[in-house]
Order: structure tokens, then C-alpha cells, then sequence
């Protein structure tokens, strides 16, 4: 077989706002459908037939199980496209480009389209596990008394809806009680993470400012540019937020420093290299390599969410790169201190050091905000981009760190 | 809807509407939609260039009736009355190519007397004449203009949603170069198009007319995302074009759904950037293919700050010039200079749009006014720029056209303008539209440095 790669060659999503906020009645399915016209429409593919979409959501509905191919038939795209839905927590995004890039690259298709959405507005209610057994009983009983007797064990209590929560089932620990604690063990200080809160909302309200997101993002809902996003924000302004995560005066972590639960979508546009410079489509960045890596974060030994640290060495390794060799490097802003905890961890480890020059430059989720699924979408399509400003040779990382104590990294090279 | 609107449009407030003269006007036709009834032709002495031009389009002419003094009956009270067609004329065209004299305007009273209580709903005359440009003599070119002051008045005269149009022949235009300018004013396509004249000449090169003529075209339409850029994108998309509709950022999404719509591809530019024009061609070579050219490029996209002078400052000032007009020629400059992937073809056309504020001043729109005459300025003297260039450059100036943008106007002001035009109403989005794919087809190559008003002759700048 002749040697394959898949490329990068543009992006869409919607402006990410916060929960409840400009898109809080807007489903999951509505948003990845809005991202998916917008690149449509960008790419002119209306009518086409694309050889796959691949996404996923985190907060998922059981009426969405097929989420994206339902977007897909609510799209301007040919009814013949088929899709996949795809889910690896908050490295959803990032995972469904490396799915597309596989199947390009083994010739099972030359083109398909990558991302992911989430709703946190959207979020399912669950509702009491003796509600839901109890009815699960009654729907099975077939006699009176048994469905009488399936009525019975419902009591008031169990009528009240759970409230959504991500919270990791096996320590029982939200994301930033988890976090708190990997701040803790790596001596992440509070200036720190606001210098890079502070940082990304500079970069992105710069890039915004630029036009950089022209071709990037297409409005959604009235709203044209993402909602979290403070562009006058200041080291003074996030020093004054007081601390939400963590124990007692060593309590670092704050709304500022930490992402919020957001609404998004975000695809990105992945084709063989000769079929797109074939169409006349630019080629922005190769999905070069990728990796996952996982942590032994229920024993308490590491961060849950530094599998990265995991990831990226092996990645350097099979790949014949160090740390060095990149000229952006995308670490997702899950927590302020994700990134920084990571950074330390690779610096001890001896992988290298992270140029932070080159750290984020267009801005990441604390300022863009972080849609979980969506998220590995927004970097994907903003590194290719970059790298294809940058020149030919150019080359970044990605970083994206997901629950359940995992990591997936990747390669892009202009 | 004000309280008065909310009462006009009930049944009763209709019925009171009508007493008081303001009756329900004539629903045009539009589309690409031929007359119903014969095309009759009238022609003046020296002729056969419309007779040719009819044969090209394959409409086989009916013969006039003329009213003279042998042909006239006499009604019940005894009152002259010219002859009468057993059947409404759709249409009545009129080669005066011919007519140098005064005596020959004679011939075209004799022609029109009759259709003119009896043409069928949204009739048409169309009068055909040689340009004062292309006559010798003081008599002739005067007789030129004195034709347009006919065809004015009879726009004027016509009921029913019928109109009149007058095209001048410029020397060596022949029966292809003007059978895009008939086919479209004898079509629904030209509703909203009378009391206008325009010119035709030779074209550079030569189409035939097609139902289709955009197929395989790439046109560019800016200011996509709604209104009349919308109407347009969809007008030029249903004539065969693949359309690159562009907007501002800020109306991607409106832009992404009417792009997908028609199949055509959305990009999110603000055409006042300096690299806009670079843009742009980069977007059609990326999605269209590195062979694809601009045909036409639509300059839609414009904005209003209105302000009486007397409260007008710069900022209001230098916006409405930069997006109405200093934007669109910069767009142009690099079109007409840059042979690249993407870029304009080598035969291709290029519209904007002008305004009837622009012909006539408004109230409030200094700025906006200056900017649409400016428009005027450009498309005539681009003709001249361009000459020996298979390029037109041609404006359509809308009148009052129904949008959203015109909705905002409070009702009794609305329904005034609406009304002081000979059609008695408002213009749609899609008369702009047609108009301009008009004179964006192929076959259009002889229409060149022309502004067309589509405003139902509109009493304003008229």
C-alpha cells in the first residue's frame, strides 16, 4: 500500500459560553449540527458525502446514542454520510481526529470530519437508583400485586432528580477536589496559575482581535465570539477571587484559574493529503502521532489528570523527538494547575522543558472555555492553523488530559 | 406592526383603504416567466435588428394594430375608439431604430394608443431605439431623448403592473448583443423594472442566451447572509452558479445556512480589510479548486449611518464611504490586477449597487448618498477603464424594496414610499436579484457601464 497521511485542512465551531448561559436552550445535538453547517458551508460541502464524522459528547442523553449521526442528517451533508459516536471523556475531541486520521491513513476513507460537543446545559437528570429499579420491577411485573408491590418500595425521597455532578466514581472526588490535591503534591502556587489564566485570556482576545478565528468559528445563537472570554482581565482582578477548590489557607485554585462548565462544538476537517491538495484544500498541519496514556490515580500515587506526563514521553520516543523539537505545544487548560503540575512532572522526569513562549499562544480552555468533547476540536483546528502560518516544517503538541485518570497527545507538523 | 398597520391589514381597514384610493396592487409576475398572451412588434421604418432578436430567443411576433383614423370604431356613444386585439397582448415592443425624424414619433402613438388599456396584467412595452450616439443630426438625437420621455410616460400611464422600457442601440450592436436585455424585460424577471433606459453595444465576445447561464460559474456575492445579498445568492444559484457567498463575521451562521442552502460555499470576511481581495480569491482556489475563476463578483454588502448632516461626524462619515465604496474598489483593483488561482476570469463581470438616494439625495443619508452616487460614478467610468477587456461593470439602483431593513420604517412613511412608484408597491428583494444576474449573464456582454433602476419608476430621482 502507498504511504498515506492525513492532514488537517480547516475547522469549525461555535463560540463556547457558559453553562446556562446564551446557548442553555440549545441541545448537544443542536450545537454539533450548528458546527457541522458552519464547516459545511466553509468548505462548501453541501450536498457531499463525507466518508465519516466522528464525534462525541460527555454529558450524554440516552436519547443521543446516535448523537453525531443524527447531526449529521440534521446537516446540509448527504444523507449517505454515515457517522460514529465516540467518547474518551474530555480527550473525546482529540481522540476523534486520531480515529479519522487511522482510517485515512489505512485508505478506508479520504476524508472525514473530527470533533465533538457538549452541553453542560444540556446535561442529563438522572433520577434515584431505587426509583429507577423500582420502575425497571414494575415495567416487568405482570400481575397486580407484583406491580403493587414494585409501587410500594418507592418512597417520597426517591422522587427528588439526582443532580448532575462530574465526579469520579472511584474516589468519589469531583474533578477540582482531584485536582486540589495533584496542586498540592507538585507546589503549584496561586500566582502561578493566575499568570496563566491571565495569559490565556490575553492570547485569545488577541487572536480574537486578529481575525485569527474568522475561519475558525461560525456564530451561533446571536453570539459571535466565546462568552467566558475577559479580555480586561488582570493579575489584580484574578487575585481577588477567592478559592473554590482545595482545603484551608493552602487552597489555591479559583473560578478564575479553573475552566467552567461550558457549551461548544467544535469539528475539525481531516483528509489524505494528495485528495485534499487535489481539491484545491489547504494543508495545514499532518496528524503525525498520537498516544494515551493512563494513571494509577485511584491509589492515590498520581494526579488524576496528569497522564499526559504519562503520554508525552513515550509519544518523544517513537516519534525520535525531545521536548525541544516543537514550535507550539497545546496544553489543555483543563485547571491552571493541569498544566503547570504537567510541566513540573516532565521537567522531573527529565523529558525537557516547555518553552512557555510557545505555550498556548492563541490562547486556551481557561479563557475559551472548556465544552469537554469539544475541546480536543478548538486545539486541533487552532495548532493546524498555526503551524501552517508558522511555515512548512513547523511542528506541534498536543496535550489533553480526560477523566478516569487518562491522556491522549499528539503530533502535528506543517 | 404599529396599531395602524394591525388595522389596515384587517378586512374592514382594507375595505376603508380601498374607498380612500389605496387599493390592493397588482401581484407582478416574476420568474422566468414569458408573457401570457402575443408578443406583437411594431416596427418603424428601418428595421430588423428586434426581428432577429425575437428569433433568437424564438418568440414568433404577432402583428400591431395601429391606431389610425380607418381603424377606429365607434362606441355606444358615438366616442372614437382605437382598434382593439382580439386577444391581450403580453407584450408590445417597438423598433424605433429607425426613427430619425419628429414626424416618426407619430408611429409609436399609433403603436402604443392602442395596448394601452389593453395589455394583460404585468404587460410589457418595449421600446428598442438607435443612441443619439450612433444618429447624425440635431433632429435625430433629439428625437433619441424625445423617445425616453414616451417611454417615461407611458411607464407612467400603465396599469395593471405592466411596464415600459426603452434600449438604445449603440453603434454595431447586433440582434445577440440585445437578446439578453429582451429576454429579461420580456421575463417576470424584470417586474420591478420601469420608465428605465439603458444602452446596449457589441460585446466583446458573444454567449447565447440559456436558461442556465451561470452553470459552472463561480459568482461572488457579498453581504450573503441576508436580505436582498440572500435573494441574490439564491437567484444566481438557481441559474446554474456556484456561489461564494460572503459576510461579515458576525453573520456566519445566517451566511453558513443560506451558503448550504445552495450549495455554494460561506466566507466570513470583512470586505473593508486590505487583504480582502486576497481573501477572497484564496477562498474560491481552496474550495473550488485551483482552477476555479471568479465570472462575477456582486458587490451586495453595504451599511447606513444615517444622521442629518447638521449631526454627522466623521466616524459616521467615513464608514458608510469605506464599506459602500472605497471597499468594493479595492476589491476590484486586486481582482482586475491579480492573475491567480481563484482570482477573476478573463471574461467576467462586475455589479454594485447603487440607490435611488444615491440619483436623488435623501434626507439624513449624506454620507450613504455619496457613497451610491460614487457607485454610478465608478461603473461609468470603469467602462472606459476596461475597454478592449471582455470585463462589464454595470449597478442596479434599488427604489423601495421590501426587507427587513425597510420594515424598521414607521408604517404610514413605508406605505408612502411603497406607493409613489408606478407600480403602486414595494419592490422584493429578488427584483434586485434578477437584475443583476441580468446583467451578470454571458450573454450580457453588451450591457456595459450601465445603471438600472429597479423601483417601479419611482417618483424620487425619477
Amino acid at each position: 500500500m502507498t504511504s498515506r497521511t492525513a492532514v488537517v485542512v480547516g475547522g469549525n465551531r461555535t463560540p463556547f459560553v457558559k453553562a446556562g448561559g446564551r446557548f442553555a436552550d440549545a441541545s448537544a445535538q443542536d450545537l454539533l449540527t450548528s458546527a457541522l453547517d458552519g464547516l459545511i458551508a466553509r468548505f462548501g460541502l453541501a450536498g457531499q458525502e463525507v466518508g465519516e464524522v466522528v464525534a462525541g459528547a460527555v454529558l450524554k442523553h440516552t436519547r443521543d446514542f446516535n448523537l453525531t449521526r443524527e447531526a449529521v442528517l440534521g446537516s446540509a451533508l448527504s444523507d449517505h454520510t454515515p457517522a460514529c459516536d465516540l467518547q474518551q471523556a474530555c480527550g473525546t475531541g482529540l481522540e476523534a481526529v486520531v480515529y479519522t486520521s487511522n482510517k485515512i491513513r489505512l485508505g478506508q476513507m479520504d476524508v472525514g470530519i473530527a470533533g465533538g460537543v457538549d452541553s453542560a446545559s444540556d446535561a442529563p437528570l438522572v433520577v434515584t437508583e431505587r426509583l429507577r429499579r423500582a420502575m425497571l420491577a414494575l415495567s416487568r411485573a405482570k400481575s397486580l400485586p407484583d406491580k403493587l408491590t414494585a409501587l410500594s418500595s418507592i418512597r417520597p425521597a426517591d422522587l427528588a432528580p439526582v443532580p448532575p455532578a462530574v465526579v469520579e466514581p472511584r474516589t468519589g472526588l469531583s474533578m477540582g477536589e482531584s485536582q486540589a490535591l495533584t496542586t498540592a503534591k507538585w507546589g503549584v502556587t496561586r500566582e502561578e496559575q493566575d499568570e496563566l489564566a491571565l495569559a490565556s485570556h490575553q492570547n485569545l482576545a488577541a487572536a480574537w482581535d486578529e481575525g485569527f478565528f474568522d475561519d475558525l468559528v461560525t456564530p451561533y445563537l446571536k453570539v459571535s465570539r466565546d462568552g467566558i472570554l475577559r479580555p480586561e482581565t488582570s493579575m489584580e482582578a484574578l487575585g481577588k477571587l477567592r478559592t473554590v477548590f482545595g482545603k484551608g489557607d493552602d487552597a489555591t485554585m479559583t473560578a478564575g484559574n479553573s475552566t467552567a462548565l461550558t457549551d461548544g462544538a467544535a469539528l475539525v476537517l481531516v483528509a489524505e493529503e494528495e485528495y485534499a491538495k487535489g481539491r484545491g484544500w489547504p494543508v495545514w498541519a499532518k496528524v503525525v502521532d498520537a498516544q494515551v496514556a493512563a494513571v494509577d490515580y485511584t491509589t492515590g500515587n498520581e494526579g488524576l489528570l496528569m497522564a499526559p506526563a504519562r503520554a508525552i514521553p513515550t509519544l518523544l520516543e517513537r516519534n525520535g523527538l525531545t521536548l525541544a523539537d516543537f514550535d507550539f505545544y497545546e496544553f489543555h487548560e483543563a485547571f491552571a494547575s493541569t498544566v503547570l503540575a504537567t510541566l513540573k512532572a516532565l521537567e522531573e522526569r527529565g523529558i525537557g522543558t516547555v518553552d512557555r513562549s510557545k505555550l498556548n499562544v492563541r490562547g486556551s480552555s481557561l479563557a475559551a472555555g472548556h465544552p469537554f468533547a469539544a475541546t480536543g476540536g478548538r486545539i486541533v483546528a487552532t495548532l493546524a492553523k498555526m503551524l501552517h502560518e508558522h511555515g512548512p516544517g513547523s511542528r506541534g503538541l498536543v496535550s489533553i488530559c480526560a477523566a478516569g485518570g487518562q491522556g491522549v497527545v499528539a503530533i502535528l507538523e506543517a | 406592526m404599529d396599531l395602524l398597520e394591525t388595522l389596515y391589514s384587517t378586512p374592514a381597514g382594507k375595505a376603508i383603504a380601498r374607498k380612500a384610493g389605496l387599493s390592493d396592487p397588482p401581484v407582478l409576475r416574476r420568474g422566468r416567466v414569458m408573457p401570457a398572451g402575443p408578443v406583437v412588434l411594431a416596427e418603424l421604418g428601418r428595421a430588423g435588428v428586434v426581428r432577429e432578436t425575437l428569433g433568437l430567443l424564438g418568440v414568433e411576433p404577432a402583428e400591431p394594430l395601429l391606431d389610425v383614423p380607418d381603424a377606429r370604431t365607434k362606441d355606444e356613444k358615438g366616442r372614437e375608439q382605437p382598434p382593439r386585439y382580439p386577444e391581450k397582448p403580453g407584450a408590445v415592443i417597438i423598433d424605433a431604430t429607425g426613427a430619425r425624424r419628429i414626424t416618426e414619433l407619430e408611429g409609436l402613438r399609433q403603436v402604443l394608443r392602442p395596448i394601452m388599456r389593453g395589455l394583460e396584467s404585468s404587460g410589457r412595452v418595449i421600446i428598442v431605439a438607435t443612441d443619439a450616439s450612433a444618429v447624425d443630426g440635431l433632429e435625430a438625437k433629439a428625437v433619441a431623448q424625445g423617445i425616453d420621455g414616451i417611454n417615461r410616460t407611458v411607464g407612467k400611464e400603465l396599469r395593471g403592473g405592466a411596464t415600459s422600457n426603452l434600449v438604445y442601440l449603440r453603434d454595431a450592436a447586433a440582434a445577440a448583443d440585445l437578446a439578453s436585455t429582451m429576454s429579461f424585460l420580456l421575463e417576470g424577471r424584470s417586474a420591478y423594472v420601469s420608465g428605465q433606459a439603458w444602452r446596449v453595444g457589441p460585446a466583446e465576445r458573444a454567449h447565447d442566451v440559456l436558461a442556465n447561464p451561470f452553470e459552472g460559474r463561480i459568482v461572488v456575492v457579498t453581504g450573503a447572509a441576508r436580505g436582498i445579498g440572500a435573494a441574490i445568492a439564491r437567484t444566481f444559484a438557481r441559474d446554474g452558479a456556484t456561489v461564494v457567498a460572503v459576510d461579515i463575521p458576525p453573520a456566519g451562521d445566517a451566511l453558513a445556512g443560506v451558503a448550504n442552502e445552495i450549495a455554494g460555499s460561506a466566507l466570513q470576511l470583512d470586505i473593508t480589510s486590505a487583504d480582502a481581495g486576497e481573501r477572497l480569491v484564496q477562498h474560491v482556489a481552496r474550495v473550488h479548486g485551483l482552477d476555479a475563476r471568479i465570472w462575477a463578483v456582486v458587490h451586495n454588502a453595504g451599511i447606513t449611518r444615517d444622521k442629518m448632516l447638521a449631526n454627522l461626524d466623521e466616524k459616521r462619515w467615513a464608514s458608510v464611504l469605506d464599506v459602500n465604496l472605497a471597499a468594493e474598489m479595492r476589491i476590484n483593483d486586486f481582482l482586475l490586477s491579480s492573475d491567480v488561482p481563484g482570482g477573476l476570469a478573463e471574461e467576467a463581470r462586475i455589479v454594485g449597487i447603487a440607490s435611488t438616494s444615491g440619483v436623488a439625495g435623501n434626507k439624513g443619508q449624506t454620507n450613504y448618498a455619496a457613497s451610491k452616487a460614487g457607485i454610478m460614478g465608478l461603473v461609468w467610468a470603469m467602462r472606459d477603464e476596461l475597454a478592449g477587456r471582455p470585463i462589464t461593470t454595470n449597478a442596479v439602483a434599488p427604489g423601495f424594496i421590501e426587507t427587513e431593513m425597510t420594515a424598521a420604517i414607521p408604517f404610514v412613511q413605508r406605505e408612502i414610499f411603497r406607493r409613489t412608484n408606478s407600480l403602486g408597491q414595494g419592490g422584493k428583494p429578488t427584483d434586485v436579484a434578477e437584475t443583476l444576474a441580468f446583467l451578470c449573464d454571458p450573454a450580457s456582454g453588451g450591457v456595459d457601464g450601465q445603471v438600472i433602476r429597479v423601483c417601479g419608476q419611482n417618483l424620487v430621482g425619477a
